[in-house]
């Protein structure tokens, strides 16, 4: 056993108001500077939609992530030779139009025209060279579902076609916000030529050395969710950092504490180094949520505190690792899951999808989803379908989805016989594997989510 | 394991942690670690170059403030600064508790807050004062020819060629740099002319949202307070206000704040995007659904919100009160026929006017119709005010008794009556018995039908034909009782028959089954919590021509389910509501009440929709859209002639007043030695006084100053912005639209050539490029958020805080203070030996909780033209004759008044004294010699507002509530309210340090502290306060002759307007014609952060139309398509976004997207595409113009005409793809 600490996330999907609060915060601390006018470290995508950059999640044209091959785990973008040989053109790497072309406005013009016969405006020019442009994508172009022609390239939704149909009366849609996975076995760092790319020993979070990046973009390509950059300007490859120097100080990452839907958690995860090469290289892509649940390590455990104190991780962090709200949502309730974790690197940023709507398709036979005698088959007919959130959470497997959207649904209708002063049916609780009192736990987890337990 | 960032000692002490962790680590590790097969590198800091991110994060200072915009969040913001420049910002998260068991506060705000920052440096900064190059020149050559300021603005506002020189130049750029010295004279100039020449009620101010910054918004009306000039009211103005609450609970908008919504069991978003428009109160709707709330979304599109919906409801948009009026069907058969819920029956007998007496009025043709309440005088009583004491028939002695707390009490000698204690009385609710007299009465239909025949129980009382407000309502939702005459639905499954869930179903497309199930389980919560359900209702539901019916038909599906009042449940109506919950000191401050009484508050719609014209392109009769019930008092009437009637009967305030300088009138009728009142009673008898109102486009009637800060008049709040265009500025336009040919037009109003440039000067204040800066003549620059001290405070939630300055305002930007200060100085000095001292005739209309709603006994129309006698006060506006020093305005400005201590402060009827305040200010700010207290910075404005006020200064709220409990009775123990808050203090240092919460006061309607969240009217239900109407109660029903006019006595459906059908906006293009609607945006607050980069990088990065994917097959548009919308009213410009979560035949085009950015030039005329508001047109709804009458009086932004929006329509066609700009 080889205890390592890891800082990770959790994001309530089922919360989110798609605000993009997040996004804008992050982009205003980190990367609003020359070099970096496309980046965005923190972004947020509507569901169904392409994301940003388009398309990314289809890795049989972008070639990110790690593939089994003869058992054993290779970059998808092929083997370290393959990978030298094209250090000079990288066919698999999205370009500029990919993520969008930035730009800017001529605002002067509003001050400064001079008397003409029409009223100023500001036409829009590249912030690139200043060049008038034409804009035509962006890095929220689908926002809520706009785009009607676009949404057909969702990645994911190709895979389900003929089931999901984009109509007027069958709309769905949520929001994925999306930063680096900082993951157990990330594939960027696996593809960096130098060596620039690297985890932190004491917290998991993989960061890019300044100095050492020759601008090789490997890691733009290894990186299956594309949230590794290319700085123009400096050559170098950037990448979100996970607030390395709030987290140091105590504080919480900036996309986490300007959340407003407060769907953000942040904790310590302990976990055992030497169990994910394995855990990544399950065969069934269906068996590598619980594989990576596996690698967790359960720090009330003696023996794995005995385990962390002699790898030298402080007990402060032990503690924290006991408390941590991550690691409830994970393991204890079973509500969060990995994002794409048929990519094979272990991803750290786990999301609980959203349950909502769920009465609505009930609606019809004149049901009450919440009653608990419907609430089962409330879930399985949900507005947003299960196979999309499988193909997005566990590689398709729409058990644990299900189940994590039961817990929840499950807890709706405990807590609606309390609100309205009625004694709770122990048999929801007992229907989704819970007690009354760890619902109630959970409850004031996911719905009081009070700033001091959310990180 | 994190901490709050701005908890130094945590902060610390977790950095220390990690640094010790850190060498401890080092100690082990001296290379580079990586996993045995090489995936993984494992490094530790101090091998690696990671000091970038550390230098980029590294900051000097953080700064508390926020942003002063009108979105009604008023959230606290840390505000970085780094080497003297601000760098970002992100939320504070020190928010006091809401409460153990519930979510708090933290962390409130929202994308484009969190972008604000990018207006400090940005390109779109106003860095130095501007003024169009023409007129700098006019003024300029005429200023050094003449060598006078005054003379020189008078010149070239005089000289017609001149004068069109430079109001044509508006909105054409040419605008040049000019020093402060010069624009401040030029606007100083401009004022001692126009005051002198014309009135001060030519000038005039326009700065909405107070709350949203209370010292930057005060200090400006205060100088337009000072100087005579009318602020125009904007809640009304911007459609934000919703006529119902006036005319159902006599406030303004009282709301929960969004903590309570917690409270909900039950929670339906009614037309109100909450995602989008409530960002930083969201969060409380998705975690009360874990609490088992229930969550329906009414909206016509997938909205943000449906995501989070149980239900969605897709209604057609504009029919939604149909879907409620079909749901109170529901209810009322249910809940009060088939069974009888006790909460709901003690609610609406006790609470509401449903048992009140309503007489039946015969009409010509022998049919009988709703007419008025029965009041106390009807039943032969003399005792004061009798004709304002409505009755009901007592259950206990089966007689008719006048209870206590109707308006009678509120304004009696005698004290302690206005209360709702029911001692010995248990009001009736209906007078039905089996086989007792009924009578057939007629009621309106707007759905296709004319009228409506159904049976209600009746009585002779009094001489009268009654029945009962109950026995009426339920004959208006078709619920039919045996043995009643008419013609009554079948079930809820008869389409033919208004009201049922089958007739809406045909209005809405919503199914009759879903209404049927969310009416039950609506009212099964309700009845389960007593009351803790919830209608968020928003923009969606309040923006249209008939909102009002609208809002009242959801408004009486809370009230029968005993819903309001109570903690969690009844309206939740979010638009534009920012609360200033300091009200009592602000209100003081900003109209220089303190110094001088009456202030000049105008009406915006009425204003703006006379001076610019629009009433001259509107060709249908008032009474095209009276029901047919009606008397017909609009028949052959011009809406215009409604405005004007208005203002003539004092009903609504109208500046400019007389067609006369006021302060002319006031030497008059000084030298008359009469008293004014009767002086102005006499003219206008005798005809020597006419109205201004009635003949709008003679140029002595003209607006001529106007100033706009804070605000953005021109593109985003001005509906039939083409028209402000053309009439107000003189500018060029692209509107189409015919003027109403001469069988159409007005019969009291004048008819002249149009004018065009009726401004003499445009005057913005701004820290960007807006529309309004693009058309001023004068572009001041402000310093932004970060920059200056102030207050906020909003309904969402119940705290105070402050803005503070990051850095100083950079280049030569100066606060608003700073500014309206120095122009006060320079007014001064240049009214010397011109203006000095006079007496102004100050008009005001009939007011809202004062004596004056008394005016007009049973709500009829005594037009002194028609012969009844004329007196100002009663059937005229009310005057007073004041005292100005034009030379002291400045030194006012920076003083407190004697008045507040003297004659005291008046808040909703409620008079403290505020004696030791001014004494404890002047010991705080210091006085001016004179033992004035100062008020010559911005932090003591602030600290005067806060001292002033009962919300901040529990002594004031202790004196309010004793007042109040004296006038109510000593069983209201409002003393006992009013001791509990007492000793409560905020002062302005409080504010800086930490968001605040402030206590309850007589100045609001909701009770609230630590323990629970602010819910209107738990003062009412919970001390048996009246509610401030005609009866007391809340009021379904409501009896003024133009109500009965235009059918809307009771909750009603009324469908959007047909435009084609009155001959609006039509303009025979071709194309694919769609309704056009406006929603409040993801990317914007209204036109603030619409041009900011980031916003719309997040967004299309320029204006766009959400469309259908059927429309925009049949226009052949694809996404991201240039198209162009267009009407007799403009055209827009605008991309095309093709979504299926778009309904066919509507089209969004977000609020305010402005051509600042990425606007091309249209094909349709060549010139430069409009704003959002380039298609609409205002149109008056004419039952907002009623007053003197109770609940239905005037009070700015409490009651007035709305300037709607929502009920337009457009042609969509694609254009060329080649643009240019």
């Amino acid at each position: 056993m080889r205890v390592m600490a890891q800082i990770a996330m959790v994001m309530n999907l089922d919360k989110c108001i798609g605000c993009h609060t997040c996004s804008v915060t992050c982009k205003q601390t980190w990367t609003n500077r020359a070099g970096t006018e496309y980046v965005w470290f923190n972004n947020v995508e509507t569901r169904p939609g392409q994301g940003y950059p388009r398309g990314y999640e289809d890795q049989d044209r972008w070639k990110g992530g790690w593939q089994l091959r003869d058992g054993r785990l290779v970059p998808r973008a092929g083997g370290r030779a393959r990978r030298l040989a094209r250090l000079f053109a990288n066919p698999d790497m999205p370009l500029l139009d990919d993520y969008y072309q930035p730009w800017t406005y001529d605002y002067a013009n509003l001050t400064s025209a001079p008397l003409g016969d029409d009223v100023p405006t500001a036409p829009p020019r590249s912030l690139i060279d200043g060049r008038p442009v034409t804009i035509t994508w962006g890095p929220n172009w689908d926002d809520d579902l706009g785009g009607h022609e676009h949404l057909g390239d969702d990645p994911v939704l190709r895979k389900l076609q003929d089931d999901v149909r984009l109509e007027y009366e069958k709309a769905f849609m949520f929001y994925l916000p999306r930063i680096c996975e900082h993951c157990l076995n990330p594939s960027c760092v696996a593809a960096c030529p130098s060596g620039a790319m690297y985890k932190r020993i004491e917290d998991g979070i993989v960061l890019v050395d300044q100095d050492r990046c020759r601008g090789w973009r490997m890691c733009v390509t290894g990186c299956p969710y594309k949230k590794v950059y290319f700085n123009h300007q400096t050559g170098k490859a950037e990448k979100c950092t996970m607030c390395y120097p709030r987290i140091e100080a105590g504080e919480p990452t900036v996309c986490s504490e300007t959340c407003v839907g407060r769907l953000r958690y942040l904790g310590v995860i302990l976990y055992d180094a030497d169990r994910v090469g394995r855990a990544a290289a399950v065969p069934d892509e269906h068996d590598l949520y619980p594989a990576q649940l596996g690698c967790f390590l359960d720090p009330g455990d003696p023996e794995v505190a005995a385990a962390a104190e002699a790898a030298g991780i402080p007990d402060t962090w032990v503690e924290a690792a006991r408390r941590s709200p991550v690691y409830a949502l994970i393991t204890r309730y079973r509500v969060a899951l990995p994002l794409h974790p048929e990519y094979r690197t272990m991803p750290m940023v786990w999301y609980v999808p959203p349950l909502s709507p769920v009465v609505d398709a009930l609606t019809e036979t004149g049901n009450d989803g919440e009653d608990a005698g419907n609430l089962f088959g409330a879930v399985r007919s949900l507005r947003i379908p299960l196979t999309y959130l499988a193909e997005l959470f566990t590689a398709g497997d729409t058990v644990p989805v299900e189940a994590s959207l039961l817990r929840l649904a499950a807890m709706r209708s405990h807590m609606r016989a309390i609100n309205l002063g009625e004694e709770p049916d122990p048999g929801i609780a007992e229907g989704v594997g819970m007690t009354p009192a760890q619902i109630e736990e959970m409850y004031r987890l996911l719905a009081l989510a009070k700033y001091d337990e959310r990180y | 394991m994190f901490g709050r960032g701005n908890r130094s000692t945590l902060a610390q002490r977790a950095a220390d942690a990690a640094t010790q962790r850190l060498l401890e680590a080092g100690k082990l590790l001296h290379r580079s670690d990586t996993t045995p097969d090489l995936r993984v590198l494992y490094q530790v800091r101090g091998s690696v170059n990671d000091s970038p991110y550390r230098e980029r994060w590294a900051h000097d200072k953080v700064v508390r403030s926020t942003h002063g915009v009108n979105c009604t969040g008023s959230c606290s913001w840390k505000v970085y600064v780094k080497d003297g420049l601000i760098t970002w910002e992100t939320q504070q998260t020190d928010y006091p508790s809401v409460g153990p068991d519930r979510p708090e506060y933290e962390p409130r705000g929202c994308p484009r807050g969190a972008a604000f920052s990018w207006y400090t440096y940005s390109p779109t900064r106003v860095r130095y004062p501007h003024a169009r190059g023409v007129l700098l020149e006019l003024y300029r050559e005429a200023r050094a020819r003449l060598g006078d300021p005054v003379k020189a603005w008078a010149e070239i506002t005089t000289n017609p060629e001149k004068r069109e020189k430079y109001q044509s130049a508006r909105g054409k750029g040419g605008l040049v740099r000019t020093t402060w010295e010069e624009a401040l004279e030029i606007a100083a100039a401009a004022h001692v002319h126009t005051i002198g020449a014309y009135g001060p009620d030519r000038v005039a101010g326009f700065s909405p949202i107070p709350a949203m910054s209370l010292a930057s918004h005060a200090v400006g009306a205060r100088f337009m307070s000072l100087i005579g000039a009318p602020m125009l009211s904007f809640y009304d103005w911007y459609a934000d206000l919703p006529i119902a609450s006036p005319q159902v609970f006599g406030d303004q908008t009282d709301v929960p704040e969004s903590a309570d919504w917690w409270d909900a069991a039950y929670l339906i978003l009614w037309g109100s995007n909450v995602p989008v428009t409530r960002t930083p109160d969201a969060h409380w709707m998705t975690e009360a659904r874990y609490r088992g709330q229930k969550v329906v979304v009414v909206s016509p599109d997938y909205s943000d919100a449906s995501k989070f919906a149980d239900e969605w409801l897709h209604p057609h948009p504009g029919t939604d009160g149909a879907v409620a009026m079909a749901m109170g069907h529901v209810v009322l058969k249910e809940c009060f026929i088939d069974r009888q819920v006790p909460h709901f029956q003690d609610y609406v007998r006790k609470f509401t006017d449903l048992p009140f007496l309503v007489a039946l009025h015969e009409r010509d043709d022998g049919g009988l119709v709703p007419g008025k309440f029965v009041t106390a005088a009807d039943l032969g009583y003399d005792d004061e005010h009798a004709q304002w004491r409505p009755v009901l028939v007592n259950a206990l002695d089966d007689r008719p008794a006048v209870p206590n707390g109707t308006l009678g009490d509120r304004w009696s000698a005698e004290k302690g009556r206005w209360n709702l204690s029911l001692d010995g009385i248990s009001p009736l609710l209906t007078l039905y018995q089996d086989a007792g007299d009924s009578a057939e009465v007629l009621m309106p239909r707007f759905d296709g039908g004319e009228v409506v025949r159904r049976g209600v129980p009746v009585r002779r009382i009094g001489g009268r034909l009654v029945t009962t407000v109950f026995d009426l309502l339920l004959a208006q939702y078709g619920v039919p009782r045996p043995g009643l005459p008419g013609q009554w639905p079948t079930g809820y499954d008869d389409p033919a028959s208004p009201c049922t869930p089958a007739w809406q179903e045909e209005i809405t497309s919503v199914p009759a089954a879903a209404v049927v199930r969310i009416a039950r389980q609506f009212a099964a919560t309700a009845e389960k919590t007593k009351g803790r359900a919830m209608i968020v209702m928003g923009a969606g539901t309040n923006h249209w021509f008939h909102s009002d019916t609208i809002y009242r038909s959801f408004i009486a599906l809370l009230l029968l389910t005993g819903c309001q009042g109570v903690n969690g449940g009844g309206w939740a109506h979010y638009v534009g509501q920012e609360k200033v919950r300091p009200l009592a000191g602000w209100q003081q401050i900003s109209m220089a009440a303190d110094w001088v009484r009456p202030s000049r508050q105008m009406a915006g719609t009425p204003y703006w929709y006379l001076h610019t014209d629009q009433w001259r392109y509107e060709s249908f009769p008032a009474g095209a859209l009276s029901g047919a019930t009606g008397p017909g008092l609009f028949a052959g009437r011009h809406t215009v002639d409604l405005v004007a009637q208005s203002a003539r009967l004092g009903w609504m305030p109208s500046y400019p007043t007389f067609s006369a300088n006021p302060l002319d009138l006031g030497r008059r009728a000084r030298d008359s030695g009469q008293d004014p009142s009767l002086w102005v009673s006499e003219q206008v008898t005798e005809g020597g006084l006419r109205f201004a109102c009635e003949d709008p486009d003679a140029p002595e009637n003209w607006p001529r100053v106007l100033t706009v800060w804070r605000a953005n008049l021109i593109g985003s709040s001005a509906k039939g912005n083409e028209y402000f265009l053309r009439h107000l500025l003189g500018a060029q336009d692209n509107a189409t639209a015919e003027e109403a040919p001469p069988e159409a037009r007005p019969r009291d109003v004048a008819w002249r050539e149009a004018p065009r440039g009726k401004l003499d000067l445009l005057m913005a204040l701004d820290f960007r490029m807006t529309s309004t800066t693009l058309f001023a003549d004068l572009v001041l620059p402000a310093a932004t958020w970060y920059e200056k001290h102030d207050l906020s405070s909003t309904d969402m939630h119940p705290y105070v805080h402050a803005f503070s300055p990051a850095i100083s305002p950079p280049w030569q930007a100066r606060t608003d203070f700073a500014i309206f200060h120095g122009l006060a100085r320079r007014f001064s000095e240049l009214a010397a030996g011109r203006l000095d001292t006079a007496w102004d005739l100050v008009a005001t209309g009939l007011l809202h909780d004062t004596p004056a709603e008394i005016a007009q006994p049973g709500g009829a129309v005594p037009d002194w033209r028609d012969g009844h006698p004329a007196r100002a006060g009663r059937n005229l506006p009310a005057v007073r004759l004041v005292e100005r020093d034009y030379t002291a305005v400045a030194a006012k400005l920076a003083a407190l008044g004697p008045l507040p201590g003297e004659e005291g402060m008046t808040v909703k009827g409620v008079t403290i004294h505020a004696g030791p305040e001014a004494e404890w200010l002047a010991e705080r700010c210091g006085h001016a010699g004179d033992g004035r207290p100062l008020l010559d910075t911005d932090v003591k404005l602030c600290e005067a507002i806060l001292a002033l006020s009962g919300t901040t200064n529990g002594r004031l709220a202790a004196a309010g509530f004793a007042a109040l409990g004296e006038r109510c009775g000593p069983g209201s123990e409002l003393d006992k309210l009013g001791a509990s808050v007492g000793e409560r203090r905020v002062v302005f240092s409080d504010t800086q340090e930490r968001p605040v919460q402030v206590a309850t006061s007589f100045e609001w309607s909701g009770k609230e502290s630590p323990e629970r969240r602010y819910a209107p009217f738990t003062i009412n239900t919970e001390h048996a306060k009246p509610w401030h109407t005609l009866t007391g109660r809340q009021h379904f029903y409501l009896d003024h002759d133009w109500m009965a006019e235009y059918g809307e006595q009771l909750p009603i459906y009324r469908p959007p307007l047909d435009l084609a059908a009155l001959g609006e906006g039509g303009a025979g293009h071709s194309g694919v014609t769609v309704r056009y609607v406006t929603p409040h945006s993801k990317w914007s607050i209204h036109s603030e952060y619409q041009e900011n980069l980031l916003m719309q990088t997040l967004a299309r990065g320029g204006p766009v139309i959400w469309i259908s994917v059927e429309d925009a097959r049949a226009a052949g548009v694809a996404d991201n398509d240039w198209i162009e919308a267009v009407n007799a009213n403009g055209v827009v410009v605008a991309r095309a976004v093709v979504s299926h979560r778009m309904p066919p035949g509507t089209v969004y085009m977000y609020h305010v997207q402005e051509r600042l950015v990425n606007v091309p030039r249209s094909q349709a005329t060549g010139r430069r595409g409009g704003v959002h508001n380039a298609l609409t047109k205002l149109l008056i709804k004419p039952t907002h113009l009623i007053g003197g009458y109770g609940q239905l009086s005037f009070a700015p932004n409490y009651y007035g005409p709305t300037g709607n929006q929502r009920d337009a329509v457009t042609v969509i066609r694609r254009r060329s793809q080649e643009v240019t700009y």
